[in-house]
């Protein structure tokens, strides 16, 4: 109860971000806080990982990628041509279809939006147990280089598969209507609604986790994170835990990729690229690690100076550059520098999310 | 496969192997003093072939290529002192998202300094056309000139690390860093001395692979992470195994492309470090008593 309090500023926040916006005609504006909000929740899905249960991963643009990719695939793809394939005929009988006609007035068949959203979710989740259970059993370096190699390995297949567009990516994905009435689509139009959709989803999203993280499944991460050996030996079974979080933190960042495939109606390979799995890795540190607001805040706030092209043409220097003043002067995050806060431990600062 | 195409494709390979090796033993160095995998180090390559086209109009060729590796010692040596030097004790996490940091900046000055067109030395002997027959096959003579320069590369490092007191000072600190400052040695300058070496050899290499393999700001990522494998493969801090992973690597990667489509040729090197680390993550030639004290 009282972390649903807590969240009460926020939606606060948020509320009164849309009303200035249309008070002063400057709509457009939101579109890129739905665009944040959509790349925090794969942020604060990767604070879990890397904060809580200390596992880095430079990958996790993959795990995006591999949500987005699908999901606009499997809704763009023309089915029409292999229809009386078994496949697809046992899809269509199953009612997981949807036709239409495209924009020259051709019949058009492909794979009902939640459908597909829901198999990319899963194999984003069945891709992260494969790839995380040799993975995790690494440390230190080797985790960041076989996190970081899995990256380049989705980015090189999204760039030399024809069937995910190549270097064009895929462009022309249908809106995803969640329910009735509420559908995540990127016109002017739908601009207010697409806000309240991206921030109720990262509420929703930071809610779960600050849960989470305080039930026994947080107390044990935190206690792999401070030594292993110790975990282990109070019987906590380290190896089960941290396959749950990377599994948990893809989906997240699975899920975010969905959504904004979905809003941008396409996606392209730079998605997948290395430059993004570092960026994600900047915010949660610029965010404290184990703080999962600092994670949203920063998150939602540098992807907004990015997206609205504040740093112009280094913007990549720029994250660059935070990751090192970070992680030289503020190991703990930026919020750590504020004097109040000064002599908090990461782990005591995580805590601190129940009081506040 | 005729005999031709096979020469062909393994003197692609041994091209390559080498580069990746000097790229691993450069891992390697800074490694057994600090502990630290610089991730920043392929873009030492990157540097060294970019000043040296940079500095070519001005002088001739061998006097651009030793000034673009003194160049690129200097920055290596700044890089170690002005982020790394005055850390305690900093976690594994810190300091690879540090070097992550680093790398990224250099190569965002890069772009800004060079732009993003690709580059390239002209051949240290003849031009794109002349070539060497090898058992029927046709080689350039840049071939010749990698291999060769790599080779002594390893060698000297050999040498230096045996006979040199300074390299017997490295190596005792990379043995036993309280050992070595009760000897009276600082592992501080020892520890500048590895980015300085390694980022030396880099920038060699950078500058002899240039006229074949081009030369780009953003060319750092994907050789760090091929001489990265090739470090693990030959077992993290042992240079004698890096040459021969590095050769292995290379002339797998050069052979695949006869098989698989090229776009999937850096994916196969990478499947190949991600199986190495989960089946036999202290290498091939590494061996495994050794590999439980260090830090996976």
């Amino acid at each position: 109860m009282k972390r649903l309090i807590a969240i009460l500023p926020i939606l606060g926040v948020v509320v009164l971000i849309q009303l200035l916006t249309t008070w002063m005609g400057t709509q457009f504006y939101l579109t890129q806080m739905t665009m944040a909000a959509y790349y925090s929740l794969l942020i604060i899905g990767l604070c879990v990982l890397m904060g809580y249960a200390g596992q880095i991963s430079l990958g996790h643009a993959g795990f995006f990628a591999i949500g987005g990719y699908l999901s606009a695939a499997l809704t763009t793809r023309n089915l029409m041509p292999c229809r009386e394939e078994w496949l697809v005929r046992f899809l269509d009988a199953g009612g997981l279809l949807q036709s239409g006609k495209d924009m020259y007035g051709a019949d058009l068949l492909v794979v009902w939006p939640w459908a597909a959203a829901l198999f990319a979710v899963l194999m984003a989740a069945l891709i992260a147990v494969l790839i995380g259970i040799p993975v995790l059993k690494l440390k230190g370096h080797y985790l960041a280089m076989a996190t970081l190699g899995f990256g380049i390995i989705i980015y090189r297949l999204v760039l030399a598969t024809p069937w995910f567009g190549e270097a064009d990516g895929i462009s022309g994905v249908p809106p995803f209507e969640l329910l009735p009435g509420l559908v995540v689509r990127g016109d002017a139009s739908g601009r207010v609604q697409n806000y309240y959709i991206a921030w109720g989803m990262l509420i929703f999203g930071l809610f779960l986790l600050l849960n989470l993280m305080h039930s026994r499944i947080g107390r044990a991460l935190r206690a792999i994170h401070g030594s292993e050996d110790a975990a282990d030996a109070m019987g906590v079974n380290i190896s089960r835990f941290k396959l749950q979080t990377f599994v948990l933190s893809a989906v997240f960042a699975a899920i975010a990729g969905i959504l904004l495939t979905h809003f941008n109606g396409g996606i392209g390979p730079s998605e997948a690229g290395v430059m993004k799995s570092v960026r994600y890795v900047a915010i949660v540190a610029v965010g404290g690690m184990a703080h999962l607001w600092g994670a949203m805040i920063m998150g939602v706030l540098l992807n907004f100076l990015s997206l609205r092209g504040v740093f112009g043409s280094y913007d990549d220097a720029v994250f660059g550059l935070i990751l090192i003043l970070i992680m030289l002067f503020a190991p703990n995050g930026i919020l750590t520098l504020l004097p109040r806060k000064k002599e908090e431990a990461p782990v005591q600062a995580a805590s601190k999310d129940e009081e506040a | 496969m005729t005999t031709e195409l096979f020469v062909q494709y393994l003197f692609a390979g041994i091209t390559y192997g080498s580069i990746y090796a000097i790229v691993a033993i450069g891992f390697n160095i800074i490694y057994n003093t600090t502990g630290i995998i610089n991730f920043a180090q392929g873009e030492f390559v990157m540097l060294g072939g970019m000043v040296s086209v940079s500095l070519l109009p001005y002088m001739p060729l061998p006097l651009a290529i030793g000034l673009a590796v003194l160049i690129t010692m200097v920055v290596g040596a700044l890089i170690e002192i002005v982020f790394i030097r005055w850390l305690a004790s900093p976690s594994v996490l810190r300091m690879i998202i540090i070097t992550i940091g680093i790398s990224i900046l250099t190569r965002e000055a890069a772009v800004h300094i060079w732009g993003d067109n690709i580059r390239s030395l002209p051949y240290f002997a003849g031009n794109e056309i002349s070539t060497i027959g090898v058992l029927g096959a046709r080689i350039s003579p840049q071939v010749l000139w990698v291999v060769g320069v790599c080779g002594v590369m390893v060698c000297t490092l050999h040498l230096f690390f045996k006979t040199t007191s300074v390299g017997r000072e490295m190596r005792a600190c990379a043995a036993n860093r309280t050992a070595a400052i009760l000897c009276g040695i600082n592992p501080r300058n020892m520890v500048t001395f590895s980015f300085v070496l390694s980022a030396g050899m880099g920038a060699l290499a950078g500058c002899v692979m240039s006229p074949i393999t081009y030369t780009q700001y953003d060319i750092g990522t994907g050789l760090a992470i091929k001489g990265f494998t090739v470090a693990i493969l030959g077992g993290l801090g042992n240079s004698g195994g890096a040459v021969a992973a590095g050769l292995l690597l290379g002339i797998i990667e050069a052979f695949s492309v006869s098989v698989v489509p090229l776009a999937f040729k850096d994916a196969i090197s990478i499947a190949i470090l991600l199986l190495i680390l989960f089946v036999r993550p202290h290498g091939l030639f590494g061996s495994g008593e050794a590999a439980r004290l260090k830090a996976f």
